[in-house]
């Protein structure tokens, strides 16, 4: 197997098991986002690949070498901290050498793969700064030029751009991105914004109490969450509960919904719809009726808040296709089968 | 939050206090040391209000220089043993939980409630030849018999670095403790040993503090005068020995006065000299 394979990885500290038999293969020059909240032992899975944490059980290996047992400095890993980690003392372009010149690499070779990176980062010209002459955009560019330097198979990032605000953020993340595909290399990133694991990732990881909830590319995960746990955490969504009837069709709040089915046997499940695709129309047959409670218009969409059978219930629409609906006014809900996911677990 | 600057008499209101301790606490004393190092001595009495620069003279000789020369060699190894000891030690103890942590903190303050002279005497009884170390390297077999190992200069400079070391420890402490553990890591991943990692990032990061810490050791080092008279010969008495032998038994105390403003001196223009070396550094 090429690339990174993770085989029943588990840590624990004490009694608590912060990554449980996790197992995972990440072929070469895939861009993989572990995405939780916090707490769900995607640090620590990061960690443990970096060497900086030893695993309880399990093994981790990179193109069939077992690495289980190297330490860290000897792995040829390039890793991003939250922090950055900068080293203060050393200066913009002694800060991106420090690995080569760990390796006794020349000065001469140094200073040409300082201006290449310094280049790719788009910050020629700064290899004399001071680190804490930087803004929190250009720190983060040289923290990722730094584990860069030296070409490393395996790239790892731990939520490297929670200390950037919103916008430099966003633009961060294309970046990221475009140089990922340039550079072909495999990259781990952690974050606990599922927004970002949708810009950069071509595999998400969603995790949730030290196991991995579902493995599969950005779009997969929005359209068809494994569970509840993944629906509700990927994007704004509807978990509604569904019940079968005696004829077989899948009940919602009191109405049928037609063409949804629930599997032979199963009486109860939840669905998941996201706001989106939920439809509001006059009140009627067919239609689950419900109140408005609460209009949120944002000028690029409208998020109407109904609350139908003791549930509040989310739809979204564009301007454009805007319901014409105010606060109070019955409204008829139409869930359309199709985007309905059933979560039998 | 903004800060203006003081514009009138009361707002350096704060400052009275302060101010009226270090007059009286300092200032009055150190310029009357300063004064009576002019003064001529009276050997019937005590001193007599003169000035002359007899006293200073006196120690231009190489008998004072070269005990000027010895207390301030003696006083720089300490700071730096202590530093080399201390610092990876306090680096490691960082690393520990937070019960081991306190229990080797509550021990190194438990030594600091130690006066110089128990310090000095229990040196001298594990240093001597009938109840001393030595007895369990012949126990164990490494020594043929056991030696006395005072006094020399080797049981001074071990005497001192004892002293001092809880001191360096509590220094660094605080300043080891805040370093960011990721610094390290990141250091790891890049290619460095954890070992080679501690010499060039965590060593070079607390650069000022290891400064400062030298500083506060060497001065800290310089006042001692009981350990090297219990556990020297008088080659190994330092500069402060020879002030309180000035002072308290020749009755000298114009000439123990002009001793010890030269020897503040001295240190001053020492750590001034060890600053601005370390300000050019970081200017470069």
């Amino acid at each position: 197997m090429s690339g990174l394979s993770l085989n029943d990885v588990t840590k624990e500290f004490g009694n608590f098991k912060a990554v449980d038999r996790v197992a995972l293969n990440v072929p070469h020059g895939t861009f993989v986002c572990l995405l939780g909240p916090s707490g769900c032992g995607k640090t620590t899975l990061l960690r443990m690949i970096a060497g900086l944490e030893e695993p309880t059980s399990g093994s981790i290996a990179i193109d069939d070498d077992d690495i289980t047992k190297v330490p860290t400095h000897k792995r040829d890993l390039g890793m991003v901290f939250q922090s950055l980690a900068l080293f203060p003392h050393l200066s913009v372009g002694e800060n991106i050498a420090y690995p080569l010149r760990i390796r006794g690499r020349s000065k001469d070779e140094q200073a040409r793969r300082v201006d290449e990176l310094l280049k790719l980062i788009h910050l020629t010209g700064f290899a004399d700064r001071p680190v804490a002459k930087l803004s929190g955009g250009q720190r983060q560019r040289v923290a990722i030029a730094r584990a860069l330097a030296l070409s490393p198979r395996l790239f790892l990032l731990d939520e490297p751009l929670s200390a950037l605000d919103a916008k430099l953020r966003e633009a961060m993340q294309v970046e990221l991105r475009q140089l990922q595909q340039k550079l072909g290399i495999t990259t781990i990133v952690v974050t606990h914004d599922q927004r970002e694991a949708m810009t950069m990732a071509d595999l998400v990881v969603v995790m949730g109490e030290g196991r991995i909830r579902q493995a599969a590319a950005p779009v997969e995960i929005y359209r068809k969450p494994a569970d509840a746990f993944v629906a509700d955490f990927i994007g704004m969504t509807n978990l509604l509960p569904v019940e079968a009837d005696g004829a077989g069709r899948a009940v919602v709040l009191g109405t049928a919904v037609p063409g949804l089915s629930l599997s032979a046997g199963v009486k109860k499940a939840q669905i998941s719809v996201r706001p989106e695709d939920v439809r509001l129309t006059a009140p009627g047959d067919g239609a689950i009726s419900g109140t408005v409670t609460f209009v949120r218009d944002l000028g690029g969409t409208i998020e109407t808040f109904v609350e139908a059978g003791g549930r509040t219930i989310v739809a979204v629409a564009t301007p454009r296709e805007r319901p014409n609906v105010v606060a109070g006014s019955p409204v008829g809900i139409v869930l359309p089968a199709e985007s309905c996911v059933v979560l039998e677990k | 939050m903004r800060r203006e600057a003081p514009n009138s008499l009361a707002d350096y209101g704060p400052l009275l206090y302060p101010a009226v301790m270090l007059v009286v606490f300092f200032v009055v004393p150190f310029s009357t040391m300063i004064a009576v190092s002019f003064f001529k001595r009276d050997p019937a009495g005590f001193y007599k209000t003169d000035f002359v620069l007899d006293n200073y003279a006196r120690f231009l000789t190489t008998f004072f220089g070269s005990v000027l020369g010895f207390s301030l060699m003696l006083a720089v190894l300490v700071a730096i043993c202590c530093v080399a000891i201390a610092f990876p030690f306090t680096y490691l103890l960082t690393k520990c939980s937070r019960k081991v942590q306190t229990v080797w903190l509550v021990c190194l303050l438990s030594v600091l409630s130690l006066s110089e002279v128990i310090i000095g005497f229990s040196w001298s009884t594990l240093f001597s030849r009938t109840a001393g170390v030595t007895n369990l390297l012949v126990a164990i077999g490494l020594m043929s018999e056991p030696q006395a190992l005072l006094p020399g200069f080797g049981a001074v400079l071990t005497g001192m670095v004892y002293q001092a070391l809880p001191y360096t420890i509590l220094v660094l402490y605080p300043a080891l403790v805040r370093l960011d553990p990721t610094l390290l890591e990141a250091a790891r991943t890049l290619g460095s040993s954890p070992v080679r990692a501690f010499f060039n990032v965590v060593t070079p990061a607390l650069r000022n503090t290891l400064v400062a810490t030298l500083i506060m050791v060497f001065v800290f080092a310089l006042g001692s005068y009981l350990l090297p008279q219990i556990l020297g010969r008088p080659q190994h008495w330092t500069l402060s020995v020879l002030i309180t032998d000035q002072a308290i038994y020749q009755s000298n105390m114009p000439f123990a006065a002009a001793m010890a403003v030269f020897l503040v001196l001295i240190s001053l223009a020492l750590v001034g000299l060890t600053l601005l070396v370390g300000r050019k550094e970081n200017a470069a």
